[in-house]
């Protein structure tokens, strides 16, 4: 009789526990409820879902203030941005004479700039990959959160870098081998897309690429 | 007849050489500022820091003293400029003042670049 009524009370004690477990959580999550409420009294911004998207055309805006034509028409129609690379010299980086000194104009190597992915280098006249620059442009002053930046920005961040400090941008990167972080078949997917976007435009070379 | 004389129909009758002092003192007073610091901010798209003519002494304190301010928060800054030779737009990295071009309309400061 003594033992049937000490398990009935180990029972009742572990019920009521797992009651009293339940009700603590609900409290807890009352509590954080009514402290986001106070919060927003007190000037907490909700979310907007619109803000981003303002973001993102007030970006777009200056972007196309800021670049050439053609690379601001590239941007619109393909997503990314073709840039000449300037460190190279009279030679290209595979250590053949660059084109550029019989023509004068085709850049020995260049760059591919997305929004928020890594720069991909690649040499134009064959679409050989070379290397991709892992670099981003992380907002930290006074932001605990939302340090990114619109996508037209971060583009125009590494516009503005690659065409002003190319060494600089390239010293703070993280370089890695092709396929690191990009789809490598993406890439030359992107290339012939830029091929046909110059042939459609009437580029320089832009036969002779396509037909690559 | 003087300048601003009011004619008994009531238009104000102004001589021509004054008319050209009063529109060149508008123009003067309403024209663009030479010079705008904007910032890339997250969320934002670019915000307008600060703006003023460099040739205005009160205007040039203010602006070197948010350029430093930038810099020292971390920023790059870069002016967009065009290269004289092509034609082309390209861009200017920056670190004092003193290097900002003096065609430069205008300067972006965004977070300094880190690896990814």
């Amino acid at each position: 009789m003594v033992l049937a009524l000490l398990a009935l009370g180990l029972v009742a004690t572990a019920l009521l526990l797992s009651v009293l477990a339940h009700a603590g959580a609900r409290g807890k999550a009352r509590r954080a409820r009514s402290r986001h409420r106070r919060r927003g009294r007190a000037g907490f911004e909700p979310g907007d879902p619109g803000r981003e998207r303002r973001a993102e055309q007030r970006a777009r805006e200056l972007l196309r203030s800021c670049v050439n034509d053609e690379e601001w028409a590239m941007y619109r129609d393909l997503g990314f941005i073709s840039v000449p690379g300037r460190l190279a010299g009279a030679r290209t980086l595979d250590g053949e004479p660059s084109r550029a000194d019989r023509r004068g104009s085709e850049p020995p190597y260049a760059y591919l700039i997305y929004p928020h992915k890594p720069i991909v280098a690649y040499v134009p006249q064959t679409r050989r990959l070379l290397s991709e620059y892992c670099v981003e442009f992380p907002d930290l002053t006074g932001a605990i959160s939302d340090t990114r930046l619109p996508d037209s920005d971060d583009v125009l961040a590494k516009w503005m870098a690659v065409t002003g400090d190319e060494s600089r941008l390239l010293r703070n990167a993280n370089m890695h081998l092709p396929g690191r972080q990009v789809d490598p078949a993406r890439i030359r997917r992107d290339l012939w897309r830029l091929a046909e976007w110059e042939r459609q435009r009437g580029g320089p070379d832009s036969a002779e690429l396509s037909s690559r | 007849m003087g300048a601003g004389a009011r004619l008994a129909s009531g238009i104000i009758a102004v001589h021509p050489r004054e008319a050209v002092a009063l529109t060149t003192a508008c123009a003067f007073a309403h024209r663009e500022p030479a010079i705008k610091f904007l910032r890339m901010k997250p969320g934002h798209g670019e915000i307008l820091l600060a703006e003023g003519d460099p040739a205005v002494l009160e205007d040039e304190e203010r602006l070197v003293e948010e350029f430093r301010r930038q810099l020292d928060q971390g920023m790059w800054a870069a002016a967009p400029t065009v290269d004289p030779d092509t034609g082309r737009r390209e861009a200017q990295l920056v670190r004092e003042y003193a290097e900002i071009p003096e065609e430069a309309d205008r300067v972006i400061f965004f977070p300094r670049a880190a690896g990814g």
